[in-house]
């Protein structure tokens, strides 16, 4: 991979973050999710993740990603980006995790490689798919609750439900020194690019992306520690203050019995 | 027991920050040196220093973000130390009449839209939130950022964003505002712009302290020149005397020796900020 082609793809990764991220445009959006008091969404759509973990049927683990599709587009997610960027990456972590399981697990043979003695087993193609479908379901759910809730919200909900102040600050940080991570790496990059004439050897690109990367941690730990002191020059104490309380409604209590409801069947559906 | 602030209502010339002997190092570098100064309330104080000198350092102590190694620091009259700021009371009624503009604006704007984060100060503290949404909309509008309320302050130019985090601090109506270099790095338009500002919020009646090493600003910003080196104070006095003295501000590396030339002849003086003659042509 040539610096041009990093420097491009660290480009691209930042700018998607930072919309993601820090822009909250999905989170804005009047949809159906985006309706639901942050509290009810975030134990709903966790229950709805537990379901999905303990879940050993493929059906099951189909119908609630099914569900998180629908649930997206309710919601005016773009079910392109959505693709694009979660379940394309999920889809290619996990098959890479999954691999091996397709020959290892005894069984019957499935398909027999036409070089040496490996076969895909039934019992191991279905292991495989139940791993995907499982984190494709978690991960889709997971990411609606992040898309359709603006990050404040989210640590308000979490300490509502008695989440260690230590805990909220740790991700209240997090998510910035993410951003700030990215934007850095890009800089640097780009800095780099315009001094460099030539291409480099593959010795000389790990050497590059090693020291790249411990410049990059002292560096965003630096500007993480003065957004830190920023924070609390503001009177930021670990405790997360809104504009708008929030306030349980008719809805959100139809919408809690649904997810519970829909949790308990795929649990009881999945043994 | 936590220590309290004296008084309530600030009059003129009573004491707002008092340092004395304080010094602070990082990881062993020292920053700040055995320095001494007292501030009043209303005055308006420019921190000079080149590069390295301490004045963010000092900055981020008057702020109760740092606490001194060595030598004690007052607010108004009460002790600014870790224990103290660990004080939830001591720590709100210290950030209500306190403020700190930080130089670099990306470090100080963390919120998704320009109105949280003219809002997130005021919500820390607590306020009601109809006065929040009063105070947020009279400050954005104050500082010709009402239009900007929904952007996300990432996309913003170098001068709104500096606008956008001078009117986060100045929405909570500080006592005392701390600015470091609020001019640096903003072309000449958006610096007046940052200054008019400065100017038409202090009003003579709050205690603004600059850090800067913009002697183009001194006077405008500035009724009182500290001048620090090396992390202690080497002059103070005003705008005037500090420029006046190009020796001390040669050594504080403010300054250095100017050439150029009129009509064909060389000619060199310590500043262009500082008074001098030209030769005739």
């Amino acid at each position: 991979m040539s610096a041009g082609v990093m420097a491009k793809t660290v480009r691209g990764f930042t700018q998607a973050l930072g919309q993601t991220l820090l822009s909250e445009h999905a989170a804005r959006e009047h949809g159906l999710l985006q309706a639901l008091d942050p509290r009810v969404k975030l134990v709903g759509l966790l229950a709805l993740v537990v379901a999905a973990a303990l879940s050993r049927r493929l059906n099951v683990m189909v119908a609630l990603f099914g569900l998180g599709v629908l649930l997206a587009v309710a919601s005016r997610l773009s079910l392109l980006a959505l693709a694009k960027r979660v379940w394309l990456v999920a889809l290619g972590f996990t098959a890479m995790i999954a691999a091996p399981a397709l020959f290892l697990t005894p069984g019957v043979a499935l398909y027999r490689l036409p070089v040496g003695s490996l076969a895909i087993t039934v019992q191991g193609a279905r292991s495989a798919l139940l791993l995907i479908a499982r984190v494709e379901s978690a991960v889709t759910l997971s990411t609606l609750l992040v898309l359709t809730t603006p990050w404040m919200h989210l640590l308000k909900a979490l300490r509502t439900l008695l989440v260690p102040v230590e805990v909220i600050v740790l991700l209240a940080m997090t998510h910035r020194y993410v951003v700030l991570l990215t934007e850095t790496a890009n800089q640097m990059f780009e800095s780099r690019q315009s001094r460099m004439v030539g291409r480099l050897s593959g010795q000389q690109q790990r050497r590059l992306m090693v020291n790249t990367g411990g410049v990059l941690l002292s560096k965003t730990l630096e500007i993480g520690n003065q957004v830190f002191l920023a924070m609390q020059a503001r009177g930021f104490r670990g405790e997360v203050r809104l504009l708008d309380e929030f306030r349980l409604r008719g809805w959100d209590y139809v919408a809690m019995f649904g997810f519970a409801m829909v949790a308990v069947a795929a649990v009881v559906a999945g043994r | 027991m936590q220590e309290e602030f004296q008084g309530e209502a600030r009059q003129p010339e009573a004491l707002e920050f008092e340092a004395d002997q304080v010094s602070y190092e990082y990881e062993r570098v020292p920053a700040l040196r055995g320095l001494s100064l007292r501030i009043k309330a209303g005055e308006r104080i420019a921190l000079l220093g080149a590069n390295g000198s301490g004045k963010s350092t000092l900055l981020r102590l008057l702020d109760g973000l740092h606490f001194a190694c060595a030598g004690t620091l007052r607010f108004r009259g009460a002790a600014l130390t870790e224990a103290a700021m660990e004080d939830d009371a001591f720590a709100f009624q210290f950030r209500r009449r306190v403020g700190l503009v930080f130089q670099n604006p990306e470090i100080q704007l963390f919120n998704p839209t320009v109105f949280d984060e003219v809002a997130f100060g005021p919500l820390q503290l607590g306020w009601p939130r109809e006065e929040i949404l009063e105070r947020v909309h009279a400050t954005l509008e104050w500082i010709g950022a009402e239009h900007l309320k929904d952007r996300a302050p990432y996309r913003l130019s170098g001068g709104e964003q500096k606008r956008v985090a001078i009117a986060s601090v100045i929405v909570l109506d500080p006592d005392v505002l701390l600015l470091d270099e609020p001019t640096s790095m903003l072309d000449p338009r958006s610096q007046s712009q940052v200054i008019e500002l400065l100017e038409n919020w202090n009003n003579g009646k709050k205690t603004i302290i600059t850090a800067t090493h913009q002697l183009e600003i001194l006077g405008e910003i500035a009724g009182r020149a500290v001048v620090l080196e090396r992390g202690a104070v080497v002059a103070d006095a005003t705008p005037a005397e500090v420029l006046a003295n190009s020796e001390v501000l040669e050594s504080a590396n403010l300054i250095h020796s100017h050439r150029h030339q009129h009509g064909g002849v060389p000619h060199k003086h310590p500043s262009q900020y500082l008074r001098h003659e030209h030769p005739k042509s």
